[in-house]
């Protein structure tokens, strides 16, 4: 077979089947494939369940990506210096941008980017949590590009070594224009860090407020996690939430102590036994209502995309060729 | 003026009354794949695909998204639609049906040591020069 096509879904055999109802020799290939190192491409055969997934998780990255530019650009007219403003203009295109590669690769498994892009408008898809919290002040951007974006490395960087070719060349890419995320995001912090008392203390309590946001962001502890082994055996998911968590903790809490800032929990410490860190609580009820809707500026940030999808229309309208026909991108 | 100040400002999201609509099919256009040559003298290599009205958008929005910060001496987009693509699911239809050594490097190792029969079969006679 060869052909060029729209993937949908009365067109694909196994869409919406329980993982108990699947061709037992098809899903033995599968899983052999993934078992020995390959990559599943788009035109693959693959359990529905694999496809949904995949879908979800690529769909809720993207979201992530494009609402993730907001709370930063509010602070692109606002930036101390000119070099930083430049800085910050190409780190929020950067998002943007990965919003368009991440949506494309999603899209090979069935789904189009206007679909996406209703449920993200209709509250329906999520992103993440953490980008319900305001910026407000320059030292929050800062925070936001070192340490959220430290916690993104960690997420992509793992998820790249995943099974699902599109999204793995994604990540590849994405990975590599983060790490400028990174250095920019350090240099903002400690150029504060190091600078008057009041620059200090802007910066300290700019941590405050995102510890708890930051230690949401890889997600509730793996007790409270459902769906893990599968998408483990299946190479969606490649490291626990705990995991990737004890990782981040791992490498950021020594610079952070360096820099002579006080993180807001004095649980918080390395247990010298186990190896791996213990901290507070930080409040899974808070991230459970956030999810939910109930966030700082969830609103807020569903009601600025809502006005650039409303606001565009015109635009998209009269460049719109008439006789144009989708199929669904290749890789 | 009000204060620019975002701590004191905030988005008043409620006030706009922009109606939930949904988008219909094709509202982001029709997808073209892009390729990207970094350097005189190499292959253009797929790099991913995007979203286009047309052919001239295309390529302006392939230089943002895809050679914004990497090297690229050229740039090519082809509309998605024009792609034929064998499935990956069917590789086997590459593998040789029947023994084709014959053409590759790899069926012609023993040149060798037939010319050292060969001189071994020539040094008798030339013992009685």
């Amino acid at each position: 077979m060869y052909g060029n096509l729209v993937v949908r879904p009365e067109d694909i055999e196994n869409w919406g089947k329980k993982i108990e109802e699947e061709d037992p020799e098809k899903l033995a290939e599968f899983e052999g494939r993934i078992e020995r190192g390959e990559k599943i491409e788009p035109q693959d055969w693959m359990p529905f369940e694999y496809r949904r997934q995949l879908i979800r998780l690529i769909e809720q990255h993207a979201h992530s990506e494009i609402i993730g530019a907001l709370p930063e650009g509010t602070w692109i007219t606002r930036a101390p210096t000119f070099r930083r403003k430049l800085a910050l203009m190409a780190k929020v295109q950067d998002e943007v941008g990965h919003a368009q590669l991440l949506y494309s690769a999603a899209e090979t498994l069935g789904k189009s980017r206007e679909q996406m892009i209703n449920d993200l408008l209709s509250g329906k898809s999520k992103y993440s949590n953490v980008f319900n919290y305001p910026a407000k002040t320059w030292a929050d951007t800062a925070i936001i590009a070192w340490l959220v974006d430290a916690g993104a490395i960690i997420n992509q960087t793992t998820n790249s070594k995943g099974s699902y070719g599109p999204y793995v060349r994604a990540l590849e890419r994405i990975c590599w224009e983060e790490s400028f995320h990174l250095k920019y995001g350090y240099d903002s912090v400690v150029y504060l860090a190091t600078g008057t008392p009041k620059q200090r203390a802007m910066l300290q309590d700019a941590l405050n407020r995102w510890w708890r946001p930051i230690m949401h962001f890889f997600g509730p502890p793996d007790t409270q996690s459902v769906h893990t082994e599968k998408l483990i055996r299946w190479k969606v998911k490649l490291a626990t939430n705990d995991e990737m968590r004890q990782q981040f903790l791992d490498m950021y809490v020594p610079k952070i102590w360096e820099l002579g800032l006080t993180i807001p929990d004095p649980n918080l410490r390395k247990n010298p036994e186990t190896g791996r860190w213990e901290y507070s609580d930080p409040d899974w009820g808070e991230f459970w209502r956030v999810i939910n809707g109930d966030g700082p500026c969830n609103k807020e940030r569903l009601a600025v995309r809502r006005f650039a999808e409303e606001k565009g229309r015109w635009v998209r309208e009269a460049l719109r060729a008439p006789h144009a026909r989708y199929v669904t991108p290749l890789a | 003026m009000s204060s620019l100040d975002p701590r004191i400002r905030r988005a008043e999201p409620e006030l706009w009354e922009i109606p939930l609509r949904s988008l219909e099919p094709l509202e982001h256009w029709q997808t073209y794949e892009v390729f990207v040559m970094r350097t005189r003298g190499s292959q253009a290599q797929h790099v991913g695909s995007l979203h286009a009205p047309d052919a001239e958008m295309a390529l302006i929005l392939a230089k943002e998204q895809f050679a914004r910060r990497s090297q690229c001496v050229a740039l090519w987009v082809v509309p998605t639609e024009a792609i034929l693509w064998t499935n990956p699911e069917e590789e086997e239809i590459f593998l040789p049906a029947t023994d084709k050594s014959y053409r590759e490097p790899q069926g012609y190792l023993h040149t060798r040591e037939r010319i050292e029969r060969f001189k071994d079969r020539l040094k008798p006679l030339q013992s009685y020069d």
